[in-house]
């Protein structure tokens, strides 16, 4: 066993944490039980330890007692780690002779008996009594953080996060996975609750950001690889052929227009499929960066992808002089250095045919609600005429609420814009058909700025309420009226009992859902995902767009369903996160690295275990060598080592070993 | 390819049919078929909504019966029967108390039930262990311009969708494809025939029987196709009184699946118990007016 050193005397405070912990520990029990162990020079239990007074409590015994040690028993390190540190530092001991119990998340909030929560928290306390008296005094390391930020994504939040860092006068790298920014905003025809037009309060932040200075884009790309720490990130980009020299194509789109396929005939994309385009194209008119692509599944002069030299190539010939073809063009690889990384990459809407009795893929009058965005737009596939799949003009309209939210067998989480999002279609829609419009909703959630008020407006221009999840979407009819319509069943459940309303078209309001790679994304930037599968942010309150990895934040919807005014302000916090470390322009960097002792034997077993490349061999001395800026003290190494030659910084085998002797003593 | 084979009551009564067609059909694609020994009633009919544990210890007996049969698995094809036998299993899984009944019950009676044994539908042994291709091989008489209806009714796939889609079941419809037959749009699928309503509540049992058929009527079919004897004695026995309570004759035959394959396979119509419906289906296919040319040599 290892015994206390006799020079050391501690200093224990438990705190109450108002009720948190003191109603399920009996605290001032705790402070009697650790003053009797050996080492304990004084023990206190004080009602919030994190209050100015608690700290001063520590700093004042630290000098009356002549303290050489600090246990606080409390809530999680996480959260005042960095305050009982300071406030040691502050009484004149090193911030590392301090150790922190948490006593709230894993003893007080998760048990149910006093007695045994009592008991739990005395032997969590024993153990850091007997760990403390081995710390050693450490030294905190600056680390300089690049200036250059990497946006992910160029949808609003991207864009808004890359401007406001970009005209604060800081080098931005946005990449797009798709070939123009703008993200899903760019396909809707107006925004809710004021119907401004979407593409008229988008497409000149976009255009911004094509021309600033400060930002380079690379749509059409795609990070495949990250690597480092917080201020000194290597980001590898890979940018796919798009056939197109983006320096030379000036978007006159001639290509397009002369290409061998005179009508369009590919499904369109952006259009989510109602229109179609050519081989070469241009997304949408407002695309950022304004210049074509070739696809090469389509285009003649490829085939299955791969180039065959076939066609008569006359877009070559329109493009003439500009050259600006390039049809042998390949994938490429970039790799650039930035000290912070912004993740915005957005969702995916919920895929409709996963509900077969709501008919969307069986009835073509079933319209995904981003369909319909593109149907009543001026720039869509019908320049804003609401005509149907079958040629008709609908009389009237079923909007189905809760198309994959809010249901336990698809997605459980309400998506938080589909209500307002149908109601701005509603309105629409009835402007452009004067159908009559019907709404099955659970509950109307309109908790904004100006949102009740516009549902009260839907109220007042006619558009009707029934509450109650539709059952199905069916073409079987029971009554003349009904025959060659879509019929709705629903239970209304506020006239109590199930009806039958035949429609034209039904509209569904897919909800929101993680992209089905996010997974990979969260691999790749090592972020956490919630169970949902949305990107976590490190606290939800407090912490919103930052993630557990220091220097990588979040913003827009990949970390839950949120609305465009929202979004804006998570991006607008993201890139102000991102200045405070650029501006500071250093990080502080923990001190529980690993270090190697002058026994390694040389054997090499360590350095392929290593997740951060910190270590590497000297060939002159045989032995191997940690990067400490590197090491991010996971402690694999040392486990690892034969010889027993890797030693971290507050994880030594006494220390370790006497805390586990501490937590299992009687 | 052998099975144990509970036929249940309907198959020996009403829905005779059902077992006149089925086990020729299943012997011309040289699948095996050994009646289960002793078998009881499954537990269907009133038992379910009355008493859970009788109905349970009931199926129980006829899964422990399969086991001891030394066959791995149990086809069961009528619908009642294989929800029964299939949430009897769920039961003795998932519920502790349940399997106690159960395995008491068996051992006064010197049985016992693993709960391995899996239940398994015709369609599902058809498309998934016979496969498509084996049974597009023994078409003699393609049912070409036979426009059916397929009509699964709720107890293969609700709440157990083991094999197909809940809310869009297609094993039928690819089967009936695969016979040469052309499949009708119908939206009614997978809704009620009405079950004991016809007996218990004809007024609203009569007005289900109505939809179904008149649904099916306006989507040109020439006969409804169907996988469970009450569906089938419903859909076909209550015509009179369709035309008492809605005014007119929705004569559309409905016929088990099997029949259909029967005529397909060029197996006699004697032998498919074509006979026994009230609404007779009169269509029968056609060789086609080619013969396939024999290759020379």
């Amino acid at each position: 066993m290892v015994s206390i050193k006799q020079d050391i005397r501690i200093g224990f405070y438990v705190c109450h944490c108002g009720h948190n912990i003191a109603s399920m520990v009996d605290c001032p029990e705790v402070a009697r039980y650790v003053e009797r162990l050996p080492g304990v020079v004084l023990s206190r239990d004080y009602k919030y330890m994190c209050s100015d007074p608690g700290q001063e409590l520590i700093q004042k015994d630290i000098k009356e007692f002549d303290l050489n040690r600090v246990v606080v028993a409390s809530c999680s390190p996480l959260l005042h780690e960095h305050t009982f540190r300071t406030a040691v530092a502050a009484g004149g001991l090193n911030p590392f002779f301090f150790h922190m119990v948490n006593i709230r998340e894993h003893d007080s909030w998760v048990h149910t008996d006093r007695q045994e929560a009592t008991a739990k928290a005395k032997a969590l306390a024993r153990a850091a009594i007997r760990r403390v008296a081995f710390h050693k005094a450490l030294e905190v390391k600056q680390v300089p953080v690049h200036p250059d930020v990497l946006v992910v994504g160029g949808g609003i939040a991207g864009i808004h996060a890359a401007l406001t860092l970009a005209n604060a006068g800081k080098k931005v790298f946005l990449v797009e996975r798709e070939p123009s920014i703008g993200g899903h905003m760019a396909k809707f025809d107006k925004t809710f609750p004021t119907l401004d037009c979407a593409a008229c309060i988008l497409t000149p932040k976009m255009s911004s950001v094509g021309t600033h200075e400060n930002i380079t884009l690379w749509s059409y790309s795609e990070v495949v690889k990250m690597d480092g720490y917080v201020g000194n990130y290597t980001v590898t980009v890979k940018r796919k052929p798009r056939y197109i020299n983006e320096d030379l194509c000036t978007g006159c789109q001639e290509c397009v227009a002369n290409c061998i396929y005179k009508e369009p005939k590919f499904t369109d994309e952006f259009n989510e499929g109602l229109g179609k385009r050519k081989p070469v194209y241009i997304p949408f008119p407002q695309a950022t960066p304004q210049v074509v692509l070739i696809d090469p599944d389509v285009c003649l002069n490829f085939k299955r992808g791969v180039l065959t030299d076939k066609c008569k190539k006359t877009c070559v010939e329109a493009c003439g002089d500009r050259k600006a073809i390039d049809f042998k063009q390949k994938e490429q690889l970039i790799e650039i250095k930035v000290g912070t990384i912004i993740v915005a990459t957005g969702f995916q809407a919920f895929d409709a045919k996963r509900l077969p009795h709501y008919g969307y893929g069986t009835y073509p009058n079933v319209y995904t609600a981003l369909e319909v965005e593109r149907l009543v737009n001026a720039s869509g596939p019908t320049a804003g005429e609401v005509i149907l799949r079958d040629g008709r003009q609908p009389k009237a309209i079923g909007i189905i609420h809760c198309v994959g939210s809010r249901d336990k067998k698809t997605n459980r989480w309400c998506s938080r814009v589909c209500c307002m999002y149908s109601m701005k279609l509603a309105h629409l829609l009835k402007e452009h058909t004067e159908a009559e419009i019907y709404n099955f909703y659970i509950d109307i959630r309109a908790p904004g700025k100006g949102y009740e008020e516009f549902y009260d407006k839907l109220n007042s221009e006619g558009v009707h309420f029934v509450r109650g999840r539709v059952g199905e979407v069916t073409d079987w009819s029971m009554t003349p009226e009904e025959e060659g319509k879509l019929v709705i069943r629903v239970e209304d459940t506020l006239a109590g009992f199930v009806r039958r309303i035949p429609v034209d078209m039904v509209v569904l309001a897919t909800g929101l859902e993680p992209h089905a790679d996010a997974q990979d994304v969260r691999r790749l930037f090592n972020m956490s995902c919630g169970t949902e599968g949305f990107f976590l942010e490190r606290h939800p309150k407090l912490a919103p767009v930052n993630t557990f990895t220091d220097g990588i934040f979040i913003a827009g919807c990949c970390q839950g369903p949120r609305d465009i005014p929202d979004t804006v302000a998570q991006a607008g916090a993201a890139a102000a996160e991102a200045m405070v470390l650029i501006d500071k322009g250093h990080v502080e960097q923990e001190p529980n690295t690993a270090y190697i002792l002058p026994d390694c034997c040389g054997c090499k077993s360590c350095l392929p275990l290593c997740p951060y490349t910190a270590i590497t061999f000297d060939e002159a001395t045989r032995k191997a060598v940690i990067n400490e800026a590197l090491c991010k003290g996971c402690g694999t190494c040392v486990g690892s080592c034969p010889s027993g030659s890797i030693v971290q910084n507050l994880f030594e085998d006494e220390e370790v070993f006497s805390e586990i002797e501490g937590v299992l003593a009687d | 390819m052998k099975y144990s084979y509970f036929p249940g009551c309907s198959l020996k009564g009403l829905g005779r049919a059902y077992e006149e067609s089925l086990l020729p059909v299943m012997k011309h694609l040289g699948v095996e078929l050994q009646e289960l020994d002793d078998w009881n009633c499954c537990g269907a009919t009133a038992y379910m909504a009355v008493d859970e544990a009788k109905a349970c210890v009931l199926a129980a007996r006829n899964l422990a019966l399969a086991e001891k049969s030394g066959l791995d698995q149990i086809m069961a094809p009528c619908a009642a029967c294989y929800l029964v036998l299939n949430k009897a299993k769920h039961y003795f899984h998932d519920y502790p108390a349940m399997k106690a009944t159960m395995d008491r019950a068996l051992g006064a009676v010197g049985l016992h039930y693993s709960g391995d044994t899996p239940v398994r539908h015709p369609l599902d042994i058809l498309l998934n262990d016979v496969g498509l291709d084996a049974i597009k091989q023994k078409v003699e008489k393609p049912l070409k311009g036979l426009k059916v209806a397929t009509y699964y009714g709720c107890q293969i796939v609700r709440p157990y969708a083991t094999f197909d889609d809940q809310y869009n079941p297609t094993t039928m419809d690819r089967l009936m494809e695969a016979l040469g037959a052309t499949v009708v749009h119908y939206p009614l699928k997978t809704k009620c025939c009405g079950g004991s309503l016809t007996g218990t509540l004809p007024e609203a049992g009569i007005r289900l029987v109505y939809i179904l058929l008149n649904e099916a009527r306006k989507w040109g079919a020439d006969c409804i196709a169907t996988v469970c004897p009450l569906c089938q004695f419903n859909l076909d026995g209550y015509h009179s009184q369709v035309k008492a309570q809605y005014g007119g004759d929705v004569l559309v035959p409905t016929v088990y699946f099997t029949q259909l394959m029967g005529l397909a396979f060029g197996l006699s119509d004697k032998q498919l118990g074509l006979n026994r419906a009230a609404v007779p289906f009169k269509w029968r296919p056609v060789l086609p007016a080619e013969p396939t040319p024999v290759p020379a040599g």
